[in-house]
């Protein structure tokens, strides 16, 4: 992007459209010889991955609304009518709905490789804001695409859901209604929640450019959380990476095709396979698996506005992790204090997921509340740590670690190689 | 610090394993758990089941379940031939029209027509059944937790009499698989409630299993085609992975 580009053609067509348009360089230098750190582990295959599963998203998203109807009267039936007559339409539909579910995740080990290496710290806070921000776009189109087969979990959620900003003091009603556009989750629910199910995943895709062209610029973090401090630290993105990415899809995608034909309504509610019937509630709303951490931080606390401020300050607490941590160190590989936290918050969460699904009562109270205490004492003892923490020797640099480690297959399990490494850079320091 | 550390994730498992441990049991009985000839990656439809499963559909369901996504046309798919299934759409007489005068008119049932419910709308139904809305049965295999085996579970699971302390509301049946043990559909089928053409034995047994057979089908015609094609999918994608580790190793092995 910057100076003079490596990039170099003898192709006349191409030095034409160079000369006007410098993409063919700009391909060059974002994908080819961009330089990345040597030791990424699989956990940074993720990103690719996402990516990925964004665009099956969009691909199959634009050919289901090709068969969609999104009316209250209609919406269901045509979405057995893709299921039934349309061409594929049980794969299109059963991809879309899964990938949504792959989507979320990929996006959440790629949160928690993000948190457990340090990867939102400095220069890296930008990068992150956009990562959070994205992430919040997913759960806005997830939620309003659920609704879409407009089943009974479709409506009941739309419904519970919607009625939380009914919690916002003097306007909250008013919101609510205006949301609606109407007084209950209805017809023009459903229009404008499927023309914004439409927008969001473009709007997701340009936020990810963004994430991008942030990532270049400061490059990718490494297990090691360290500095790239030369290009002995790096090796071009293609072929080590490009080739690395698509055996992950490759690995992805079995484990997908698998969930995908074989146990397609694994992840889903069966009451979204009847109907919308404002007139009966079901037993127990449930959103999809992927809000429940956050459903059970709203269910946690006894009263509404709190509760719904709860939840959104789980979700926006994120934004200020970058200056919550205190600690220099990123990866947590060299902070045996930051690690086990980061371990019960990651547990945390899958307990809250958990709970979200239970319904609220009995021991599944108590064990919210206290796990919703958990998570936020997560983000309240952080910067402590930061200063009590003495965090290992961090090696000298990406290389050494890697040429003291080499052979060895760095899964990410943390221990072994990067210490051995602090101690052969130490013998020659 | 590494104190609270510990007691952290010390509280945070606490917390999973008791979790764990409350899991809600429901108020129904878990469901029998019985062998498909659909279930499994390779599992197909087991066609002479489905149309006798129709056939109880037709004698015994049909009365007051819909199967409004089903048009005779995909009778096909169960193994009828175009005659047999014309045969069953000319059967039932359907609403037609406006024709040329602007009337609308009844004609038999043809192949393209959908299998007409027992009532026009949800209150007709509500009314003929003591305030119960019988639902369609279109999907009701996979809008209900346990699908096959909670249908056939509940189809055979009725108990004559309520236990002893429960108190059944007005024309309700005890059937201790269905949330809340009171249902309002009576015991739908019983031993030789059908005749079957092929010699079948018409046990109740047999008749639950025929009909959730074809219900299966009928949620999801669809699902054999899609099992094929996983096979298939699942293997390419593997040998494709496989292919693909050995090139990054290759291409690695340049590095060191």
């Amino acid at each position: 992007m910057s100076g003079q580009s490596s990039f170099q053609t003898n192709n006349a067509i191409i030095k034409w459209v160079e000369h006007r348009l410098p993409i063919f360089s700009f391909i060059h230098e974002s994908a080819v010889v961009y330089p990345t750190p040597k030791n990424l582990n699989y956990w940074w295959n993720m990103g690719s991955l996402a990516g990925i599963v964004l665009v099956v998203q969009i691909v199959t998203g634009i050919v289901l609304a090709m068969h969609y109807t999104p009316h209250a009267d209609l919406a269901f039936a045509s979405t057995e009518h893709i299921m039934r007559d349309v061409n594929y339409g049980w794969l299109l539909r059963y991809m879309h709905a899964n990938g949504a579910s792959f989507f979320f995740i990929v996006v959440y080990i790629h949160i928690f490789r993000g948190m457990y290496y340090g990867s939102y710290k400095a220069p890296r806070e930008i990068l992150w804001w956009m990562g959070i921000i994205i992430f919040i776009l997913m759960m806005a189109t997830a939620f309003m695409g659920y609704v879409l087969p407009w089943g009974q979990m479709s409506f009941w959620g739309a419904t519970v859901i919607t009625n939380l900003f009914s919690a916002v003091p003097i306007v909250g009603e008013a919101i609510v209604t205006w949301m609606w556009g109407g007084f209950s989750v209805d017809q023009p629910t459903l229009n404008r929640f499927y023309s914004l199910h439409y927008l969001l995943p473009f709007v997701i895709f340009a936020v990810v450019f963004v994430h991008l062209w942030a990532l270049h610029h400061n490059k990718s973090n490494n297990p090691l959380g360290i500095d790239i401090k030369g290009p002995q630290d790096t090796i071009p993105f293609h072929p080590y990476y490009t080739v690395k990415d698509l055996y992950g899809m490759g690995v992805f995608g079995v484990i997908f095709a698998v969930v995908l034909f074989f146990a397609p309504n694994f992840m889903g509610h069966p009451d979204n396979y009847t109907p919308a019937n404002p007139l009966v509630t079901p037993p127990h709303i449930v959103p999809e698996w992927y809000f429940l951490p956050f459903y059970a931080i709203l269910r946690a606390i006894p009263d509404k506005l709190f509760g719904v401020i709860a939840m959104f300050a789980a979700i926006f607490i994120l934004f200020v992790l970058p200056w919550l941590d205190t600690s220099k160190v990123r990866s947590a590989r060299f902070r045996p204090v930051y690690k086990m936290l980061f371990w019960a918050f990651f547990i945390d969460c899958l307990v809250l997921g958990y709970i979200g699904g239970k319904p609220p009562e009995g021991i599944f109270i108590v064990v919210g509340r206290l796990a919703t205490a958990l998570y936020f004492l997560f983000f309240l003892v952080l910067p402590f740590i930061g200063w009590f923490e003495r965090p290992k020797k961090l090696p000298e640099s990406i290389a050494t670690a890697v040429l003291e480690s080499s052979g060895d297959g760095d899964g990410g399990g943390g221990g072994g190689a990067p210490d051995s490494a602090t101690a052969k850079a130490e013998d020659r320091g | 610090m590494f104190k609270i550390a510990k007691i952290v994730v010390f509280t945070a498992f606490a917390a999973l394993s008791l979790s764990t441990t409350a899991l809600a049991a429901g108020d129904a009985d878990q469901p029998k758990d019985m062998k498909w000839s659909h279930s499994g990656p390779f599992g197909t439809f087991d066609r002479p089941a489905m149309q006798r499963g129709l056939q109880v559909y037709r004698e015994v369901c049909s009365g007051c379940h819909g199967l409004k996504y089903i048009a005779f046309r995909n009778l096909l798919e169960i193994g009828l031939n175009e005659d047999q299934a014309k045969a069953i759409a000319a059967e039932y007489t359907v609403m037609d029209g406006p024709n040329d005068e602007g009337e609308m008119f009844e004609r038999a049932g043809k192949l393209s027509d959908y299998m007409p419910s027992p009532f026009d709308n949800e209150k007709a139904a509500r009314a003929s059944n003591n305030g119960a809305f019988p639902p369609d049965l279109s999907l009701i295999i996979k809008a209900r937790p346990g699908g096959e085996n909670y249908l056939y579970s509940l189809l055979t699971g009725y108990l004559e009499e309520a236990p002893e302390g429960v108190t059944l509301g007005e024309g309700m049946s005890y059937n201790p698989y269905f949330p809340g043990h009171q249902i309002a559909m009576g015991p739908p089928i019983d031993d030789e409630a059908v005749e079957y053409a092929d010699g079948t034995a018409p046990t109740k047994d047999q008749i639950a299993k025929d009909v959730v057979a074809f219900l299966a089908w009928a949620a999801e015609p669809t699902l054999e085609a899609r099992k094929r094609m996983g096979v298939k999918v699942v293997i390419y994608l593997i040998i494709l992975t496989l292919v693909l580790y050995g090139v990054k190793r290759k291409v690695w092995a340049k590095l060191h």
